[in-house]
């Protein structure tokens, strides 16, 4: 399986604030790569970045191939995000949206693409409904099937079930597994849930002050660090003193 | 009544404000320019009382040609922040929308909001007021232009602003016409102003706009060296407030705005 997602040693800096120090990863194709960390460790930074929202102090990162510094529009092209800090306009309808988000993204056959991502995202029903009166659940699954317009190839998670009722969530989560399936993509998964995390993710990266402290599948993470679960080994390395592995 | 709770309520709203220096800049202008502004309108009337004589409606076609300017940057603020109050900022920045594609997009929205706003006010003023604005003749068309690039221009600025500082700037996308309008001279001649003010007049488009407006309607006489210089000092600042923009955009993305946008 070939990278569509490789990052080379980004830095990034406000100032004095290291937020970022030198990370290195990549994401293969038909991959969910999990990003764990604790609250100020890097990862909105690192998704920042990768969305071309922040510019690294340096490194590189390259999607598909094609470096992002130099091929922005291109690549925000094949790329999409999901993040319950993120909203889509709440007086339109959530057909609206997604028509000016299809626009946006310039999808031919628009109304064919939403009504395909309707059907798969039980939005059936909703699509007239103004979006700021959906519950969060609905709310969700409406930005989910804005962060799919554009059918991409790779796809941003930022805690992508937050705040969602145990029967959302787990919805969510197996649409997530079979899209990723289906379409090959490639998904990095920022989450505080770490049976979500489990379940979804094949490799985790585990961010603490800007750097990666370890790696690896859930499993092999938690019998190295003789832990029961992955919250256990979340705590152990979060409480921890940085250590590279 | 708890004396605690009330001071609680007040230091909540005193922290705010001195976080925040856009806050207290606004606390500070709008007495400071709304003083200013009817001090001039009072000299000038109090000085002046025949200028408008035989011009009965040059007071209201310039206020229409003012609102048309208001209309049009503070619409274009709007569209801003818009994204910004509804959260949809990243959702924007993330689309592969070139800075020009929004521009062009948001410009072309702030104008058809605009219309919207004037159409009927242009209609209203010759039934209630036995006026026309159309009394300016095709020289109108060329004055509204004016106008829209200059409100677009502030626009941009704003929007630079809003992206560079975040929302605490947005204080300042509500008063920048106001510290402008005294400059302006929407309602009086420009002699009225003080020597200095004039020299700042003159590095505006709006003092030509509104100078040549009621030369047209007063002595019914067109001055193209007007037009001509409205469109000089418009192009100036439509180009610099464009590159401002872009650079806004930079300094966000190293600074991290774009993705705090919605905080």
């Amino acid at each position: 399986m070939k990278n569509l997602v490789e990052v080379k040693n980004i830095k990034k800096n406000y100032g004095k604030n290291e937020a970022v120090k030198g990370i290195s990863f990549n994401i293969k194709e038909d991959e969910i790569l999990g990003l764990l960390g604790p609250n100020g460790s890097g990862k909105t930074t690192t998704i920042g970045m990768l969305l071309g929202l922040l510019k690294p102090t340096s490194g590189e990162i390259l999607i598909n191939g094609q470096k992002l510094e130099e091929n922005r529009i291109e690549i925000l092209e094949q790329i999409n995000f999901i993040s319950p800090y993120i909203e889509l306009p709440k007086k339109l309808t959530v057909k609206q949206n997604l028509t000016v988000y299809g626009k946006l993204y310039k999808i031919n056959n628009i109304n064919e693409r939403i009504e395909f991502l309707s059907e798969k995202l039980r939005l059936g029903g909703l699509l007239n409904s103004i979006t700021g009166e959906l519950s969060s659940g609905q709310k969700n699954r409406v930005s989910l099937a804005k962060a799919l317009i554009n059918e991409p190839k790779v796809l941003l998670l930022d805690e992508p079930t937050a705040s969602l009722d145990p029967e959302v969530g787990d919805f969510v989560r197996s649409f997530l597994e079979n899209y990723k399936k289906e379409k090959k993509i490639s998904i990095l998964l920022a989450s505080h849930n770490m049976n979500e995390v489990t379940r979804l993710c094949k490799s985790i990266l585990m961010m603490k002050d800007g750097i990666i402290i370890d790696k690896g599948n859930p499993d092999e993470l938690i019998n190295k660090h003789g832990r029961k679960n992955l919250e256990e080994v979340f705590l152990k390395l979060s409480r921890s003193k940085n250590e590279l592995n | 009544m708890s004396l605690t709770r009330m001071y609680g309520l007040f230091l909540r709203h005193f922290y705010l404000i001195t976080r925040s220096f856009p806050r207290v800049l606004d606390l500070v202008y709008w007495p400071t320019i709304q003083i200013t502004l009817w001090g001039f309108i009072s000299n000038f009337f109090a000085t002046h009382t025949t200028y408008y004589n035989n011009a009965v409606g040059v007071i209201l076609t310039c206020a229409i040609l003012y609102d048309f300017l208001f209309r049009t940057s503070i619409g274009f603020n709007m569209l801003f922040l818009e994204e910004i109050w509804s959260r949809n900022f990243t959702n924007l920045f993330i689309a592969p929308m070139k800075i020009g594609e929004i521009l062009t997009s948001l410009v072309a929205t702030a104008l058809i909001r605009a219309l919207i706003g004037l159409i009927p006010a242009v209609l209203l003023t010759s039934p209630l007021f036995g006026i026309s604005i159309l009394d300016l003749g095709i020289f109108l068309f060329f004055l509204f232009l004016s106008l829209y690039l200059f409100g677009i221009t502030l626009g941009v600025l704003v929007s630079a602003g809003l992206l560079r500082y975040g929302p605490s700037f947005e204080n300042i996308a509500w008063s920048t016409m106001f510290l402008l309008a005294p400059f302006g001279c929407i309602y009086y001649p420009i002699e009225i102003l003080p020597e200095l003010f004039q020299k700042i007049a003159y590095l505006l488009p709006l003092v030509y706009i509104f100078e040549e407006a009621r030369n047209i309607l007063i002595n019914q006489t067109v001055d193209i060296q007007n037009i001509y210089n409205a469109f000089m000092w418009n192009g100036v600042y439509f180009v610099l407030s464009i590159a401002l923009f872009y650079y806004s955009f930079n300094v966000a993305k190293k600074k991290g705005t774009l993705i705090n946008m919605g905080e």
